[in-house]
């Protein structure tokens, strides 16, 4: 479980997760509705949208822990190419932690209080204390907390927040697994911060042949670190890709409204989306058709009387919009 | 920072603990058998002496007892009582709180309406008569309070799980893999352990009440074994002629149960999060 870092060789035909035509119902509301992405090994895919527009429901949906107000409907998820959905609620625990993990926005709150570093971290691995502790520092020296034998005995209100989200990063890959969840995880800290978290998990997705998901509703973020990007508007995938790709021709208007609104200076402060015109529709007002239509400039009846399917623009680049030839 | 102790929590402290070492030590501190009897030396004022027996710090009974060696073996019992059945509605009450703070759904709904049902019994209606019915004895002292007291823990440690539930570190330790069990013992009771023990502290004092109470009805502790409530008990009748019988064990039980509930107060403020700060 705890080996040196292998040399990694990227597994493209295999996705180490794959989310297969994902639907999250709210009192019959699809609030996701056909979420379809794959993440390989050392892969980072981004899972941008404006707040509300069900990344973090996705993300629970994936580790099988949704609110009791939420239901899955359609959907499955492979791990490894096994089916999740088809394990017992055993079973799922032994997936929890050790084969996917998740890391959230509130590091500090997200730490027991009560609990020192080390057994935080320990907590994953299964082993006795006294063996895990060794594990924990190599651990905790590799998401660059300096001074390990210090920290692992410390509480969380003696660590500042990005030492707590390099803590709750140690405690969610010490047990290696495939799959790391990270939604919003530097939202809460402030930009210096920020950017060395995302170094971080850059680089342990690398080292480590992690497949990453991270969550985000900044495109900064993206442009700073995922190889892909999967855009979502109001529960639906709205437009998939390259980064690269996506961010030189973005083929949805979505995409590229967010894109107009980032700001050119990386000093200034980062966009929170809330730019464009308008604000996403509750559940329970989804419009028939496509869900951006009431907030689009390009919208037309056939936009709001037939749901747009996602559709290859090019080489993997997917968009969800009946004129993604008129965008630009 | 934490505020510091004051002198008067310090004072408490010494007392509750002065109580507790004499009680452990009875057997070497009395100056006497608490039960040996002598008609000679019945009813003998605080201080009296004499040449063959020795000296009566508080007086004897109206048995001819020693009442220092009496009070000294009747806090042994106090203790004992009230820590045997605070340990057992702690831990009956705290799990069932548990539970149903972290299942929710029906099983706290069965919980709490057994929880306000005993509540709304008055609890020593309660205990008398269960002890009516199993007859008295020290056992049966221990179980009466023990399976009769737990119902506020449940209710405290109830609401202190449901808010505690709710918080990001539960979450992600869901999400870590760790299993109902788990969670509840490692991240849930000691973060709930605080107002848990502000509850427990104020059902000790109440607990030593409760068997000074019943050994006073003939229903706690059975003579000739000595309790507070039964010393005062039997001094009943000798009030006028004998006043330290009852006065002495009045005063100690007395002392005991408000230290424990300054105790018990100076705790809540403390670590009541409305109350921080001040
Ligand atoms: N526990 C819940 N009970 C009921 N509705 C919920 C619950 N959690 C989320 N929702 C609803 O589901 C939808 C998607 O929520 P989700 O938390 O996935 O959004 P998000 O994209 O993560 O947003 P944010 O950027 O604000 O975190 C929202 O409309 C939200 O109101
Ligand atoms: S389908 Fe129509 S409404 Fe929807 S994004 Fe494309 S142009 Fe706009
Ligand atoms: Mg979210």
């Amino acid at each position: 479980m705890l080996l040196a870092p292998a040399p990694f060789v990227p597994a493209l035909f295999a996705p180490a997760l794959a989310v297969h035509d994902l639907n999250l119902l709210i009192d019959g509301a699809a609030v996701v509705d056909g979420v379809d992405f794959a993440v390989a090994s050392g892969e980072v895919m981004a899972l941008v949208g404006e707040s509300g527009c069900g990344k973090s429901l996705t993300a629970h949906a994936i580790m099988r822990l949704l609110p009791d107000a939420v239901r899955q409907g359609r959907g499955r998820i492979e791990l490894d190419g096994e089916n999740l959905s088809a394990l017992s609620e055993r079973q799922m625990r032994r997936v929890r932690g050790r084969r996917i993990s998740m890391i959230f926005q509130e590091p500090q709150a997200a730490l027991d209080p009560l609990s020192t570093v080390g057994a935080q971290v320990a907590e994953a691995t299964g082993l006795p204390r006294s063996q895990a502790r060794e594990a924990v520092l190599r651990m905790l020296a590799e998401v660059g907390i300096s001074d390990p034998a210090r920290r692992i005995d410390q509480y969380p209100f003696e660590l500042s927040g990005g030492m707590c989200q390099r803590v709750m990063i140690a405690s969610a890959l010490i047990a290696r697994p495939a799959v790391l969840i990270a939604d919003e995880p530097t939202t809460a800290l402030d930009v210096t911060i920020q950017a060395q978290i995302l170094d971080l998990l850059r680089r342990l997705a690398v080292e480590r042949g992690t497949a990453i998901v991270l969550i985000t509703h900044d495109m900064g973020v993206v442009a700073d670190i995922a190889d892909r990007v999967a855009v979502m508007y109001a529960g639906r995938i709205a437009e998939t890709g390259d980064t690269a790709a996506i961010f030189a021709a973005p083929r949805h208007p979505y995409t590229a409204l967010l894109l107009a609104a980032l700001p050119r200076l990386t000093d200034v402060p980062r966009s929170r989306l809330a730019v464009i015109e308008g604000r996403v529709p509750a559940p329970a007002e989804f419009p028939p058709g496509c869900r951006f239509a009431g907030r689009c400039p390009l919208a037309d009846d056939h936009c709001r009387a037939e749901v747009p399917p996602l559709r290859d623009v090019g080489s993997g680049h997917l968009s969800a919009c009946w004129h993604s030839e008129a965008v630009r | 920072m934490r505020p510091r102790i004051s002198a008067g929590i310090w004072i408490i402290l010494a007392l509750i603990v002065l109580f507790a070492v004499a009680a452990l030590l009875a057997p070497w501190v009395s100056p006497h058998d608490p039960l040996r009897q002598s008609l000679l030396l019945r009813l003998r004022p605080p201080g009296s002496a004499t040449a063959s027996a020795g000296v009566f710090p508080l007086g004897t009974d109206d048995l001819g007892r020693d009442l220092l060696s009496r009070i000294l073996y009747g806090a042994r019992a106090s203790f004992a009582v009230a820590i045997l059945s605070v340990s057992v509605s702690l831990v009956v009450g705290t799990l069932l709180g548990l539970v149903a703070g972290w299942f929710r759904g029906w099983t706290a709904t069965l919980i709490m309406r057994f929880v306000d049902a005993m509540l709304s019994v008055p609890a020593i209606l309660l205990a008398v008569l269960t002890v009516a019915v199993l007859g008295p004895s020290f056992v049966t002292l221990i179980l009466v309070l023990g399976f009769t007291r737990w119902p506020r823990y449940t209710r405290v440690a109830y609401a202190s799980t449901l808010q505690v539930a709710a918080l990001p570190f539960i979450a992600a330790a869901e999400m870590s893999g760790a299993g109902s069990g788990r969670i509840l013992l490692r991240h849930v009771l000691p973060n709930i352990a605080g107002p848990l023990l502000v509850v427990a502290t104020s059902e000790f004092g109440l607990m030593i009440l409760f068997e000074a109470g019943l050994s006073f009805l003939g229903l706690g502790i059975q003579p000739p074994a000595p309790s507070w409530g039964s010393i005062m008990s039997a001094g009943r009748q000798y009030v006028e002629r004998a006043w330290w019988l009852t006065v002495f064990p009045g005063l100690g039980l007395f002392t005991l149960v408000v230290c424990v509930n300054v105790l018990g107060d100076w705790l809540r403020d403390r670590l009541d999060p409305r109350s921080a700060g001040r």
